[in-house]
């Protein structure tokens, strides 16, 4: 029986869903000049769905188990939440400048955040998979919003293929599981796996449940589509699907491998082992070879995956918390570096290529100077915030057993280093490009000011990052 | 008076917070941006001297009331103590002792002088260049004042940023090149001392030094660690085999990169191994002496040679540095057999060597380094082809430099001397062959140079470029003549630097003796 607590329980999500419905109705009825209302009326939904996600209304848990309202749900929600207004906001000019202000990015993007909430707090397979449904069809949707690209909708049509692999993938992982726990509800699970009852299929069930988190995380060697997404998506798109769901697939791997299968943790961790070191070793050495900022970025996020895999490698809730801190210092700064690159784009330039960012520093010194923040913080340079996730991360490795694995990364993380330096090489070492014009677009206030903001905001973070870091661990019931 | 002021806070964040004004002046007005970078780096140097006066209220206070000894690291001074990040225990944790308070007066003192270089000689984005600059003056008055590991680092590695700028916006030809190959070297080096850190941590829960310095620790741990530190700072040193990174960068950086990395951000090394490796690690130091010793007579010996071959005077001076830095890490692991071998008298005249020796040395490379610039901002070459009889056209100039590569060669008298002398004796006391290789470098040392000297300074006026030049003017001279009085000071009269050192480095020699194996 559906109980009110159940529907309180649910009210940020089903506030979203109703706004979602509503916008989407109200954009039929809406002149392409008055599309500003559905752009500032997404915002509104989601600043309001971050107050609702705040507030305690309702149980711990609804419908059984099914949906899960713990510390770790609301602080990914929160940041989900905000990392999808930035890049509403980051995103409005680029749309309108290329036709492509429409209300179904904003329908597509909202229903991609419940996607990832209800993936959040999965309790149950189910839930997980309805979730990642519903985040995954949105996104490819998104990746072809741009209708006459061949490039965007190749990327599109890859995504799809290789998505709907993954999540066969899944499904096949999730139905063993089931056969061998006989439930669905991730709880009930926990115990099955403690116990080791039928461990030999229940491990074949979680060899595809790992495959099918790799994939989505885009983490090597599952990664092939997500250079081709990055860089035929419209940067529009990219910034969302390469910051916010990042999140989403955190809490994702939380849900299914600590609340689910944490009694067989030393099998996925050595797997997650592997695949970390891989897209650290991958992710870092491609990356270096890119000419195009978009694909670079693609490469550098594997490589993140990577590394917040490593977080996850130990099974302990300081290693999680590690990763969970991770992921939001990564979805805030890939924000800011996609969003740069929306802003310096314009009608008939991308700005996507390294070449055209030749001589920034001179051209366009305060952008020049945040895109400098957001790539040293990318590449772990004290005292930004990237430092910090990767100072905590290799903190939870650095112990007898996993040594390797933070040398590993540390290795990696030098390699990395010279790639981003490239960029701040580029903007400031280098004399603009003959024809390379100034930045002109015609401001759009707002945008700016919310950039320069969230850049800085790298360096605050940098230098107070104990109180998100103590919420993260509290959340995972570290005293300290 | 000053001793409950923040002094040190102040030290770090007024040059960095200074440079917000100075980038607001904006490059169309270099003036404004000049004259607020000159007002912020002198306070900034005003303030480091009041800190030496309430650093002696404070020892002088400590005296009189017979303080107990607490310990290695815990008789700091001027200390400020915040929690910084409380789930790790991340403290915010500043004080000095006699070798902090004499390396960030160095820092503050270099820092005006390059400040004054940069007025005339950098004509390009000058309020970016001005603020790269008090960024890195902050940056480095914290690596010397930091008492958590962690704050260390972070101010360590912070230091990299302003530097990559320097070098690779207002560098040469290869800036690029040399600006990467800088940067990753260094981050190369430290990120193992990171995992080093992070593992202390786990065994102890906490990165104050103090308590590091006091944690047991396995004989194969303490390797592992020692090593971990070692990457770190013989980078930053730099010592053989990994110095390469140091030519280019000295060589592509403008004059004012190229004196704060020989000045000062080199003696960062030194002052790690006294800060890190010595008292975390004291067996395994003591074990693997010899290997850093052997590093260290290469440097001195071998990279002598490899500076007598130079044309290009910048990487002459850069390979004397590394040679000059050869007797600092000398010192330093000399004086931890000594130690181990029961003479501790020896052992402190080491470390104290060790420790002249890199002030020193931060003046004379300096001064080296800028009197390089006063030529290249002239002829725009730094090959030593190039020039010949500067002193008929130069010949305040000529005096300067000759004083500086008398200085170079360790001259009695000029502060090379002192440094180079303590660390020869120790080195007798330890091994007679040890010490006699290290003096040996004396031969080589006054080789490159005076050679130098003779092919820039002296005989016929080579070509027209160099009799067209014209002498220093006032602000120049007023640079050079500064440089000039500090070392003949510290040369003259090295007793003070001595006695500043004295206590810490003797409390530094108690604490090596005592193995901390588990």
């Amino acid at each position: 029986m559906i109980s009110l607590n159940d529907i309180l329980t649910l009210l940020p999500e089903s506030f979203l869903t109703v706004a979602i419905c509503a916008l989407l109705l109200l954009d039929l009825f809406l002149k392409p000049s008055q599309r500003s209302v559905t752009h500032y009326l997404s915002i509104v939904a989601l600043a309001v769905t971050g107050w609702l996600v705040l507030q305690h209304f309702g149980t711990p848990t609804a419908f059984g188990g099914m949906f899960v309202r713990d510390g770790i749900a609301s602080i990914l929600k929160v940041f989900v939440l905000l990392t999808s207004a930035l890049v509403f906001v980051y995103a409005r000019p680029y749309l309108r400048d290329r036709g492509l202000f429409v209300g179904e990015y904003y329908v597509l993007c909202l229903f991609a955040v419940l996607g990832m909430m209800l993936l959040i707090s999965a309790g149950n397979l189910v839930m997980v998979y309805l979730g990642l449904e519903l985040l995954a069809l949105s996104s490819y949707a998104l990746v072809a919003l741009n209708r006459d690209s061949p490039l965007s909708s190749e990327a599109a049509m890859k995504y799809f293929v290789l998505g709907a692999l993954a999540s066969g993938m899944l499904l096949y992982g999730m139905s063993m599981i089931y056969g061998a726990s006989g439930s669905l509800d991730l709880a009930t699970i926990h115990k099955a796996a403690a116990e080791g009852t039928q461990r030999g299929l229940l491990l074949f069930g979680v060899v595809f449940v790992v495959v099918g988190l790799a994939f989505k995380f885009g983490a090597a060697p599952f990664h092939m589509w997500l250079p081709d997404v990055y860089q035929g998506a419209p940067t529009a798109v990219t910034a969302f699907i390469g910051s916010a769901p990042k999140l989403a697939a955190f809490g994702m791997a939380y849900r299914l491998l600590e609340s689910g299968l944490d009694g067989v943790g030393g099998h996925w961790q050595l797997m997650l082992a592997v695949l970390a070191v891989l897209s650290l070793a991958i992710g870092n050495i491609a990356a270096i070879m890119q000419s195009n900022l978009k694909r670079m970025l693609a490469y550098s996020t594997i490589s993140h995956v990577g590394f917040l895999f490593l977080g996850l490698v130990n099974g302990q809730p300081e290693g999680y918390a590690a990763a969970m801190f991770y992921a939001i210092s990564y979805a805030l700064t890939a924000a800011v570096a996609f969003g740069l690159i929306l802003l310096l784009s314009r009608a008939g330039f991308e700005a996507e290529e390294i070449e055209d960012y030749k001589g920034l520093g001179q051209r366009a010194p305060w952008y020049a100077f945040l895109m400098a923040l957001t790539m040293f913080s990318l590449a772990g340079v004290p005292p930004l915030f990237g430092f910090f996730g990767k100072l905590l991360v290799l903190k939870a490795v650095a112990v007898p057993g996993t040594l390797w694995l933070a040398i590993t990364g540390a290795v990696f993380a030098i390699i990395g280093i010279y790639y981003y330096l490239r960029i701040v090489k580029v903007m400031y070492f280098d004399d603009p490009a003959e024809g390379a014009a100034a930045i002109v677009k015609p401001a759009d206030a707002p945008m700016r000011a919310v950039i320069s903001i969230n850049a800085l905001a790298l360096l605050v973070l940098g230098l107070t990052w104990g109180p998100l870091y103590g919420w993260c661990a509290r959340a995972l019931g570290i005293t300290p | 008076m000053f001793a409950n002021w923040p002094l040190l806070s102040l030290l770090i964040w007024l040059p960095i917070l200074g440079a917000i004004p100075v980038l607001l002046a904006g490059d169309k007005r270099p003036g404004a941006a000049r004259a607020i970078a000159l007002g912020v780096a002198v306070l900034t140097f005003v303030v480091s001297l009041a800190m030496l006066s309430g650093f002696n209220h404070a020892v002088a206070d400590a005296l009189a009331r017979s303080a107990p000894d607490l310990g290695l690291l815990k008789n700091m001074y001027l200390q400020e103590n915040v929690l910084w990040i409380e789930a790790l225990n991340v403290r915010y944790h500043l004080g000095v002792d006699g070798i902090s308070v004499a390396l960030v007066l160095l820092t503050t003192f270099t820092s005006v002088l390059v400040i004054v270089l940069g007025w005339g000689s950098v004509d390009e984005k000058v309020s970016q260049y001005m603020a790269a600059m008090l960024v890195l003056e902050g940056l480095m008055v914290g690596v010397f004042c930091a008492l958590d590991a962690l704050l260390f680092y972070v101010f360590f590695e912070g230091m990299l940023i302003p530097m990559f700028i320097l070098i690779g916006v207002w560098g040469g030809a290869r800036r690029v090149y040399a600006t990467l190959k800088f940067f990753i070297y260094t981050f190369f080096g430290s990120i193992f001392m990171l995992i080093g850190l992070l593992y202390l941590y786990f065994k102890t829960g906490t990165f104050e030094l103090a308590e590091l310095a006091q944690v047991s620790l396995s004989a194969q741990e303490q390797a592992w660690l020692f090593f971990a530190f070692l990457i770190a700072f013989a980078v930053k040193v730099p010592m053989w085999p990994v110095h390469t990174w140091l030519p280019d960068a000295h060589v592509e950086a403008p004059t004012g990169g190229s004196v704060v990395l020989a000045a000062i951000m080199l003696k960062i090394g030194g002052y790690g191994f006294i800060r890190f490796s010595l008292p975390i690690v004291p067996d395994a130091s003591t074990e693997y002496a010899w290997v850093v010793i052997a590093m260290s007579l290469i440097a001195v010996v071998y990279v002598g040679y490899v500076a007598l071959v130079q044309e290009d005077m910048k990487k002459l001076i850069a390979y004397s540095s590394i040679a000059h830095m050869g007797f600092v890490t000398l010192g330093i692991f000399i004086s931890l057999a000594l130690a181990r071998g029961g003479n501790a008298n020896g052992a402190a005249i080491g470390i104290q060597g060790a420790m002249v020796q890199m002030i020193s040395h931060g003046f004379i490379s300096g001064a080296m380094f800028a009197s390089v610039g006063v030529l290249y901002d002239r002829l725009h070459t730094r090959m030593i082809r190039d020039y010949g009889g500067v002193v008929n056209t130069m010949p305040r100039f000529a005096t300067f430099f000759v004083l500086f590569a008398m200085a170079n060669c360790g001259l009695p008298g000029t502060s090379g001397f002192v440094g180079e002398f303590w660390v020869i004796l120790a080195a007798f006391q330890h091994n007679p062959l040890v010490g006699a290789l290290a003096a040996f470098t004396l031969i080589i040392g006054a080789a490159y140079t005076l050679w130098l000297v003779k092919r820039v300074i002296f005989g016929e006026v080579a070509n027209d470029k160099v009799a067209q030049l014209k002498d220093m003017d006032a602000r120049e001279t007023f640079v050079l003549a500064t440089l000039a009085v500090a070392v003949l000071l510290f040369g003259l009269w090295p007793q003070p630097l001595g006695n500043l050192m004295d206590a810490p480095i003797a409390e530094l020699v108690k604490h090596i003796v005592i193995s901390k194996g588990a």
